[in-house]
């Protein structure tokens, strides 16, 4: 017991270091303001002038301190349409992510645990392997594949010059020379899409690779065609890859700022680009630490509905046939 | 045997994809009504052509006819057949209750109706209660229990049972046998059970079937299987044998041990070398100096078994397994003999000892 103590000494002390006094200097900032200290102006015996501070401190120099009082202000500004806007606009961008991750994600997982899939781990590598590559040169290349000049638009360019009836097409639908995919809130979600996609099939492949193919054999011996084998056996079961792949994905996407900076051109701010701002630009760390609060508090809200979807998907699998 | 044939297996072959040969080519009839075991050592091909009737394996040729209907390519929920599988692959995400009504509720029967029928199957395989309870709270024998109800819910006309019992220890694995015959007498289904267990195969079934390397060599009822096996195979897989390379001197007459004993067994041609088998029960150990026609031989070794003693009796080069409630000490000299009904004359064939000491895999004992 004393050996099991001692091994888990070091995780303990990072976890304390790197976990939970950040934790705890967050919140601290977060429910707290700086305002400048109070001070009267006095006369000092010689003539000159001085400064008495409110903790009884005399100094020359006007002054500069500042000090924290405890305050809600910050999560009143937070209401505030402005910021109410970008975290909906937040949660929409992340929710809609994670759906079109999990429309693509399932399917490619599924056909990948096929039976008569060959070279399975080969694939999936080929599926990892983009992420290998530095995220910000994935998220350029998707740039110069989508910008005014890019790729896409050469290619659409030429095709049209190829093909007289689809620029006829195409011209007659308002569709410009150049056609303008990226800086909106669709490229910021094609951006995520392509970044965490992975994540969305790992966790469900390995879940569903899992599943003892005797079950699917049983199902089919008790009378179950393919389609609601995989109804009644593969989906239940898969059902927590599901729920890990949704985190995966859902978590970062609604605190991500970089995807939304550059295939967003700044049009799309999300809130993490605003709380990216508040600890940059504007140096308001207070203000940026309660937006990190509000971020935590719907990111744990969101993993404790999932958690109840999952409880609640047992109960009612227990309850369904009788 | 019943003359219904309910399933006819018509020269099935199948052929793996690296070429492997599984079954080369394997025919039975299995009448309505029926416990048909297929017994053979792993990878004889039982559990392929088990497989091949639930619609888990396609064969590469042949024919099987289901009430006279070609059934190959019928996909398994197209089947009539249910099977126990070895590991029972219950579902463990339902309760026993669901796992069981999992093929009516697929059919969409009335749901009063199938949790009748659930409570009722639950009954006849004495889980009566076990509705509510997990999968994953239940003993091997329980899980068992609810496999087989869960595949009898449906009437199935055929159940097939691939090793249901082989992971139960002994004591449960007997009752189950008892249980599994009840239930078969029953309700009225044919069973293919298939097993390596030859005491399990000879005490439940109507017929035995048994298996080697892709092949149906014998069959027949539990009791012709022990009592006339038809190879050196079969006689040594179905239980403790003394097997010896013979020769036929004529009908009637068989030479082994250097010595001529009169048979029962006839047309094996003059002069040609045979097996013969005798069980370790049908040797008789008399004085040495009896006048019955019989080999001498001297006491090599003695273990008490409970109800009877196991000796070993060495002659020349061979020692011969003999069972007996007569105790012999060790060294001592005694005369064999066997009744002629109790030889069993067979055809040579690969598994004869004398081929496989040739072929250096060392003879049966």
């Amino acid at each position: 017991m004393k050996h099991k103590n001692l091994m888990s000494l070091p995780f303990t002390l990072w976890a304390v270091i790197f976990i939970v006094l950040p934790l705890c200097l967050i919140v601290w900032y977060g429910v707290t303001l700086e305002i400048p200290v109070e001070y009267t102006q006095i006369t000092l015996e010689d003539g000159s002038t001085a400064y008495k501070l409110e903790d009884g401190t005399i100094q020359t120099q006007e002054p500069w301190q500042k000090k924290a009082v405890i305050s809600f202000s910050n999560f009143k500004r937070m209401v505030e349409p402005t910021y109410l806007k970008l975290l909906i606009r937040s949660l929409r961008v992340a929710l809609l992510t994670t759906l079109i991750c999990l429309l693509l994600g399932y399917p490619v997982a599924l056909i990948l645990t096929g039976k008569d899939f060959k070279h399975p781990s080969l694939w999936m590598m080929l599926i990892i392997l983009p992420m290998w590559m530095n995220f910000l040169l994935r998220t350029y290349s998707w740039m110069s594949i989508l910008e005014n000049s890019g790729i896409l638009n050469s290619w659409i360019a030429s095709l049209r010059e190829a093909i007289p009836a689809f620029d006829q097409f195409l011209s007659d639908r308002g569709v410009g020379n150049k056609i303008i995919f990226l800086y909106n809130e669709n490229a910021v979600i094609l951006g995520m899409v392509y970044n965490y996609l992975s994540f969305m099939i790992m966790p469900i492949y390995t879940v569903i690779e899992k599943i003892d193919h005797s079950l699917l054999e049983a199902a089919a011996d008790l009378g179950a065609s393919p389609s609601k084998s995989f109804l009644r056996v593969t989906l239940p079961y898969s059902l927590p890859g599901v729920l890990e792949g949704v985190t995966m994905v859902f978590v970062p996407a609604v605190t991500t700022f970089v995807i939304s900076q550059l295939m967003g051109g700044g049009k799309v701010p999300l809130i993490g680009d605003v709380i990216q701002n508040q600890f940059g630009k504007s140096s308001d760390w207070h203000f940026g630490a309660s937006l990190s609060l509000l971020v935590m508090v719907v990111v744990l809200a969101f993993m404790r509905g999932l958690h109840s979807i999952d409880k609640e998907e047992e109960v009612q699998k227990e309850v369904r046939i009788f | 045997m019943d003359n219904n044939i309910i399933l006819s297996i018509r020269n099935v072959k199948v052929v793996f994809e690296d070429g492997f040969t599984a079954l080369g080519g394997v025919s039975i009839d299995i009448g309505q009504n029926e416990f048909v075991t297929l017994l053979g050592p792993s990878g004889c091909g039982k559990t392929t052509l088990l497989r091949c009737i639930g619609g888990f394996e396609k064969p590469t040729s042949g024919e099987i006819l289901y009430k006279g209907e070609n059934i190959i390519p019928l996909p398994p929920y197209k089947r009539n057949i249910n099977t126990v599988f070895q590991r029972y692959a219950l579902f463990p995400h339902m309760n026993v209750a669901q796992n069981v009504a999992f093929g009516p509720s697929l059919r969409r029967e009335d749901k009063k109706q199938i949790s009748a029928r659930v409570s009722e199957m639950l009954e006849l395989v004495g889980l009566a209660g076990f509705e509510k309870r997990r999968i994953s709270s239940l003993s091997g024998g329980q899980q068992q229990r609810v496999a087989i109800a869960r595949a009898l819910i449906n009437s199935p006309d055929v159940l097939l049972l691939d090793e249901p019992l082989g992971a139960l220890d002994l004591k449960l694995r007997r009752e189950m046998q008892l249980e599994l015959k009840r239930i078969q007498r029953e309700s009225g289904i044919t069973f293919i059970f298939v097993t390596h267990d030859q005491e399990e195969a000879l005490t439940m079934s109507d017929r035995v079937a048994v298996m080697r390397a892709g092949e149906i060599l014998q069959l027949g009822t539990p009791v012709d299987i022990y009592n006339e096996p038809e190879s050196a195979f079969v006689a040594d897989f179905i239980g403790a044998s003394n097997i010896l390379p013979s020769t036929m001197v004529r009908d009637h007459l068989v030479h082994f041990l250097g010595t001529d004993f009169p048979c029962a067994d006839s047309g094996f041609g003059e002069n040609n070398p045979v097996d013969v088998v005798l069980r370790p029960e049908d040797v008789k150990l008399k004085p040495e100096s009896d006048p019955a026609n019989g080999v001498v031989g001297v006491v090599e070794s003695l273990l008490f078994k409970g109800v009877h003693y196991e000796m070993k009796v060495r002659t020349g080069a061979d020692a011969l397994l003999v069972h007996s409630t007569h105790a012999r000490q060790v060294g001592t000299r005694v005369k064999m003999t066997v009744a002629p009904e109790d030889i069993q004359v067979m055809r040579k064939s690969d598994y004869s000892p004398d081929v496989r000491a040739r072929k250096g895999e060392g003879g049966a004992q």
